[in-house]
């Protein structure tokens, strides 16, 4: 009973933080409620068992990556978004096509529902286990993933950084000229925000 | 297993789908670029949602190790979009994807 209530809790915050995602129109509000979603994830996961990924999911996803999204918000001086012809279309076309597929896949889940239930505490996920499985039977994937963020963290100084501001080994910085052009309309455009 | 305390796996489903639906909705509705980025990783959670659930249903721990995966995967992705938001509001100085309608100016 106390699970129950516990994981009807958790689910009411996660879905008013997923619907209150969808209502605000300002990112920053946007990704806050996205903070709050994940949190209470980790709650619906604590109940699961799953002790090592509600952690990952606190650190990693809302401590992480969040930090990253609200650190972009304020690097570009997002404001709030306006309402346009494509915004309406999309609304018009996009809610009757997401309402249509999930009843399809809501349908065919109850045809085939069997009601079974999970049992709280039967599976342990604590590090310990997580690790036994992710150093012995997932290692290979383990340390392809390392390679995947290393080539992430590249692309995205790469992506990130001014033109002209990598320099070659020998000699001029790449696109140097652009840079002199781009240069001052940049300086100009960040005097008006 | 001393556990008695279960909860139905339709209500992990039914939750996780929820939470997919609204990443698919925000996905589809909102015009800033931003938005629609963390769109994509509401529907990852209401993914790894399931992905746990089914764990505990089926007693094997390989689908949380999938969802560490899936958070890395993610993580990564959040490095390289955001980059690209970077670099895409430093050429056209707008968030709304209705004025990004050209992949070279």
């Amino acid at each position: 009973m106390l699970h129950l209530a516990l994981f009807a809790f958790f689910g009411l915050i996660c879905v008013a933080g997923a619907v209150n995602l969808l209502v605000q129109r300002h990112p920053i509000n946007g990704a806050l409620s996205l903070v709050v979603v994940m949190a209470s994830l980790a709650g619906e996961y604590l109940l699961l068992g799953a002790e090592f990924v509600a952690a990952i999911q606190v650190i990693v996803y809302a401590g992480a990556v969040m930090v990253l999204f609200i650190f972009t918000i304020m690097l570009l001086n997002a404001g709030e978004e306006e309402r346009t012809k494509g915004s309406r279309v999309a609304i018009l076309l996009g809610v009757p096509g997401v309402a249509i597929g999930s009843l399809l896949v809501a349908w065919t889940f109850l045809r085939n529902a069997n009601p079974e239930s999970v049992s709280i505490g039967a599976l342990l996920g604590d590090p310990q286990t997580i690790a036994r499985l992710l150093f012995r039977d997932f290692l290979l994937p383990f340390e392809v993933t390392s390679v995947l963020i290393l080539i992430a963290i590249m692309g995205a100084v790469v992506l990130a950084s001014r033109p002209g501001a990598i320099v070659r080994p020998h000699g001029e910085p790449v696109e140097a000229k652009q840079q002199e052009k781009e240069g001052p309309q940049l300086v100009a455009a960040g005097r008006e925000h | 297993m001393t556990s008695v305390t279960t909860i139905p796996l339709p209500f992990y489903l039914i939750l996780s789908g929820i939470l997919f639906v609204c990443g698919v909705l925000g996905f589809l509705i909102k015009r800033n670029i931003i938005t629609i980025f963390m769109s994509i990783e509401l529907m990852l959670n209401g993914v790894n949602l399931s992905f746990v659930a089914f764990a505990a249903h089926w007693h094997k721990l390989s689908g949380q190790v999938f969802v560490f995966f899936v958070m890395v995967v993610a993580a990564a992705e959040a490095a390289v979009g955001l980059a690209i938001i970077i670099a895409v509001y430093r050429t056209r100085e707008t968030l709304n994807v209705d004025q990004v309608n050209l992949l070279k100016l």
